[in-house]
């Protein structure tokens, strides 16, 4: 199996339908397979492509031609500083990188994304390309973002990306008059997985290389999108802007999927508020689960957000159902099975799941069951809830504590505007609880008692952290994950 | 004869091409329209048998009562997938909201 049939489909059904627009560029199917098929003559049999620019015409043409020439696709993440590409490009080894890097690198043969598409538009050779068939191939090699150690090189096979679109998306659902914006960059597996569906779907694309908030809007309103992925810090800052401007005119926009981080409650009411008519729906995945597992759809967000029972309102913050061809199991640290309600360690298990990764590193698979290392509990009629990654779990004497209930709890607080909580090794605890805490704009600053007393008062003195930070802002890496290793860093430096 | 995951099959009868995604691991008798798939594209001759006859539609997949194969449509036809002589089903699949 491989992933180019997607596009031969595609072009085959629908030829003359617009696939993408990047800037001033507009692909059709027929062009983008044609163009493919000139990439996989150029990259050739016995070395990768690497991507290293933002997103352009170039990224699905690599992704689509590199399964063509039977051979991986690996999209790196250009904004890392210049010796970080380079450690990556010497563990990726022989390819044709597009895109920039300083280092000058044995085997490998760089090109510019505009001078390689110019390049592979002067391809006037046969555009029927054999499906290469082997059983197994890697389609895929994405470095995971390392907010808690070295990047991983995760593996996706031609099969597992192909059981989520054929799982997931039906093919030429979309309208000729559908359009996604594009803004997760081509190094994030949500980068890879929209333009899998939006070719399956026959959705066109447009890009937006670099967000901001206006230039979303801007284009959204100019290309009549009708659909966007966001992360949750760009949902947010779209909304903040329609606040100040007195609400958003985007009459073409009809669904907004979210995820890649925790959505919080004020967002996303807020989003629905001010954009009555979009459907809402929250993506929970994984890099290594080829992209989404979970959905809580546009239903779900109305009739939750409708409700004045506590229990439904809050499956607003839910990542809602599994798909229907995959299964989940929530485990408590023996391995049994948890109760209803019951936060343990979420796995997953499908044809869409592959949890491999290069050199064989930290391969956590058992019969076919994936660990998340993302904690979670089920509720009663079967939504999903996430509580952080396992990795985060604050172990206090021999406690586990979970960071997120002590941030919600402090920014509860007026003076907070967000806090972040993580574990510091302490030579009583094993682990104390440090806070790193961002006042809101004008709020004179708290004694740290005043806080002290506001946790004490809703969570077990178990709960009560040790260190106690003011900082200007959280750190955040691009995608708006939140960098918990440097707050550690900061406030280790800081005691 | 003996099939496996991503091998393409072709209609004797009709424009039908599928994949094939899951199969169990023994001899099988594949047909579209009533006449045996092919592995290569060969000359079309003739039409779909009655009851072979419904159509295949491009996108869909489409399995067993039992579920244990599953073929995807690649290109739609006039003729019916059957296995062993029993009519395959078109996998009806939930639809879900677009996530990515």
């Amino acid at each position: 199996m491989n992933l180019s049939l997607i596009l031969q489909m595609a072009a085959d059904a629908m030829p003359d339908r617009v696939a993408l627009t990047s800037s001033d560029d507009q692909l059709t199917y027929g062009e983008l397979q044609r163009l493919s098929v000139a990439a996989a003559k150029r990259i050739g049999p016995n070395r990768k492509i690497a991507y290293v620019a933002e997103n352009s015409a170039a990224a699905p043409i690599a992704l689509f031609g590199a399964a063509l020439a039977g051979v991986p696709y690996v999209p790196i993440n250009y904004r890392l500083a210049p010796d970080r590409v380079e450690a990556l490009l010497r563990r990726v080894g022989p390819c044709l990188l597009v895109g920039e890097a300083d280092a000058v690198l044995p085997q490998v043969e760089q090109i510019d994304p505009a001078a390689f598409l110019a390049d592979l538009r002067t391809f006037d050779g046969e555009t029927a390309h054999d499906m290469p068939e082997e059983e197994g191939g890697i389609a895929v090699e994405l470095f995971t973002s390392g907010t808690t150690g070295e990047p991983k090189a995760a593996i996706l096979r031609h099969n597992h990306l192909l059981a989520y679109i054929l799982g997931s998306v039906e093919f030429m659902a979309a309208s000729e008059d559908e359009a996604a914006l594009v803004t997760v960059p081509p190094y994030h597996i949500a980068g890879v997985s929209t333009v899998l569906s939006s070719t399956y779907a026959g959705r066109r694309t447009v890009q937006l290389p670099s967000f901001t908030p206006e230039a979303w809007i801007d284009l959204a309103e100019r290309e009549d999108i009708t659909q966007a992925f966001l992360v949750p810090t760009m949902l947010q800052r779209i909304v903040a802007v329609g606040q100040e401007r007195g609400g958003l005119h985007l009459p073409a926009l009809r669904s907004i999927a979210y995820g890649g981080g925790r959505m919080p409650l004020s967002v996303i009411e807020a989003a629905m508020e001010m954009l009555p008519d979009v459907a809402f729906t929250n993506a929970y995945g994984l890099t290594e689960t080829s992209s989404t597992i979970a959905l809580l759809g546009p239903d779900e967000h109305r009739v939750a957000a409708a409700s004045t029972d506590p229990a439904i309102r809050r499956r607003l913050a839910s990542v809602g159902k599994p798909l229907p061809e995959l299964e989940i199991e929530i485990r408590t640290a023996s391995g049994a099975r948890c109760e209803t309600g019951e936060t343990g360690d979420l796995y997953v298990r499908g044809e869409q799941v592959s949890g491999e990764y290069a050199g064989g590193a930290a391969k956590d698979r058992t019969d076919g069951w994936f660990a998340t290392r993302d904690r979670a509990c089920l509720d009663a009629d079967g939504f999903l809830f996430l509580d952080g990654r396992a990795d985060d779990v604050i172990v206090r004497g021999g406690e586990n504590i979970s960071p997120g209930e002590i941030e919600d709890v402090l920014a509860s607080h007026p003076a907070v505007q967000e806090a972040a909580a993580v574990g510091i090794p302490d030579d009583e605890w094993g682990e104390a609880i440090g806070v790193a805490v961002v006042l809101r704009d004008g709020m004179a600053q708290p004694e740290p008692e005043e806080l002290i007393d506001h946790i004490r008062a809703q969570l077990r003195s178990s709960r009560i952290p040790g260190v106690i930070r003011f900082i200007d802002q959280l750190p955040y890496n691009e995608m708006g994950k939140l960098l918990r290793r440097e707050i550690g860093a900061i406030l280790q430096t800081s005691a | 004869m003996k099939l496996k995951a991503g091998t393409k099959l072709e209609s004797a009868v009709c424009d039908t091409q599928v994949m094939v995604l899951r199969v169990p691991d023994r001899d099988l008798d594949v047909r579209c329209g009533g006449v045996p798939l092919q592995l290569d594209p060969g000359q079309q001759e003739g039409e779909p048998e009655a009851g072979f006859d419904g159509g295949t539609l491009v996108g869909k997949r489409y399995n067993d009562a039992d579920d244990t194969m599953e073929f995807l449509c690649t290109r739609g036809g006039a003729g019916s997938l059957s296995v062993d002589g029993t009519l395959l089903e078109q996998k009806l699949a939930k639809k879900l909201p677009s996530s990515d």
